[in-house]
């Protein structure tokens, strides 16, 4: 059974900016991305807007290996700063898994 | 075995609240790099490492060593280690930085420096006052650690009177330029990277340069910040620059910035990278970044290709 945790997104957001709701899942990110991500930033960004905390909780790895390298977030059509969500996702996981 | 990234993180935000700095260094490591230069000390305007070129030869001994450990039973121990490094500097202990690499890290920095002299700038360095801008915690995610310390970088400049400064990686670049002012109220420098300082002064190295080498642009520099023109000015009329497929704001990443928590990854991508750079043919690849450098360094040497700094190819 998937829980779904309403107030994910609003929590995220409470640790910086966030502006996946714009995502129009195109592809874009994930064809670019030096490290082949699969699953970041689309699927990570949806489970987050969707409050699917133990979906987000299972990719701590992809979160942190991301590069910030930038190379998704320039090509984004939709202009979602793809980079900075990630970072705002670490500054959430280190909160709320970490306890940093 | 899982990496415990948990306790690494940790490690790294005890040590930069507790100690000002991911990798703690002393102050005699951190400003060897400027013995016989006869810099003024301080001024309005300075030349400001941000540490990273003199952490580089520590953060590969300690990344070799945690490489070493990824996937062994000890890495169970991490979270004593986290306690015992609140009260024990263990990266002082743990890490054994090569002194060959050190030498060769500051005298990349010696060159910038001599290159910005040639040039006719004038500026000071601040010497042992000089921090670290806290680069590494933010991209981890630590905010509470990185805006404290970013404030005590902001104290620093203005306690030392420093108006305007000469950065010479594209991490410290981003930090002050791009991130500080978000973050630190009533934060105003003029920051600039040595490659626009240069570029704009017109200087190009005065001495004969042939050899040919393919330019590994920095992300940081060619997507956030704007630099790549720059280093290709400061060439123009030296070797030719062989620009790779991936350049400019296309840079494809060095792999650099997973190092400390996962170094198989990063050596994948570095990989990736120099093989896009060595189909090109030149045998010498100029890198603009500390970190670009310790990480296609050691991918290059597999493929026989020779990874300068920048500061190298025109010092």
């Amino acid at each position: 059974m998937t829980r779904v945790n309403a107030e994910l997104l609003k929590t995220v957001e409470a640790s910086g900016e966030f502006n996946a709701v714009a995502c129009m899942n195109c592809g874009t990110c994930t064809a670019l991305c030096p490290l082949g991500l699969t699953n970041l930033p689309r699927e990570i960004f949806r489970d987050v807007v969707l409050g699917l905390e133990e979906k987000v909780l299972a990719n701590v790895e992809t979160v942190f290996s991301c590069l910030l390298c930038r190379m998704c977030q320039v090509n984004c059509p939709a202009e979602v700063k793809i980079a900075d969500n990630v970072r705002t996702l670490r500054v959430h996981l280190n909160k709320t898994l970490h306890h940093l | 075995m899982a990496f415990p990234i948990r306790h690494l993180i940790g490690i790294l935000a005890d040590n930069q609240r507790l100690r000002g700095s991911v990798m703690p260094l002393g102050t005699g490591r951190l400003t060897a790099w400027a013995k016989g230069l006869s810099l003024p000390r301080g001024g309005s305007r300075v030349i400001y490492t941000g540490h990273m070129y003199q952490m580089m030869p520590s953060l590969a001994s300690m990344e070799a060593g945690l490489g070493l450990m990824a996937d062994t039973p000890v890495t169970r121990l991490m979270g004593w280690g986290r306690f015992f490094n609140r009260f024990v500097n263990l990266s002082f202990f743990l890490t054994w930085p090569s002194g060959r690499q050190q030498a060769q890290y500051d005298l990349r920095l010696k060159k910038i420096a001599q290159s910005l002299r040639q040039a006719g700038i004038q500026f000071g360095y601040l010497y042992e006052k000089e921090l670290y801008t806290g680069a590494l915690v933010y991209d981890l995610g630590l905010d509470e650690v990185f805006k404290k310390h970013a404030q005590r970088v902001w104290a620093m400049f203005q306690k030392h009177g420093v108006r305007s400064v000469i950065t010479v990686d594209p991490h410290t670049t981003e930090m002050l330029r791009e991130v500080y002012p978000k973050v630190v109220p009533g934060f105003q420098l003029e920051v600039k990277s040595y490659l626009e300082v240069l570029a704009e002064s017109g200087w190009t190295p005065p001495q004969a340069l042939t050899e040919a080498v393919t330019l590994h642009d920095s992300c940081i520099y060619a997507r956030t910040l704007q630099v790549s023109a720059q280093p290709r000015a400061v060439l123009a009329k030296g070797p030719l620059v062989d620009s790779p497929d991936h350049a400019g704001a296309a840079t494809h990443c060095c792999g650099g910035p997973a190092e400390s928590l996962y170094p198989h990854k990063a050596e994948t991508v570095a990989a990736e990278r120099i093989n896009q750079l060595a189909a090109r043919g030149c045998d010498t690849v100029a890198v603009l970044c500390p970190i670009c450098l310790h990480n296609l360094e050691k991918a290059g040497r597999a493929r026989g290709i020779r990874v300068k700094d920048f500061s190298e190819i025109i010092g």
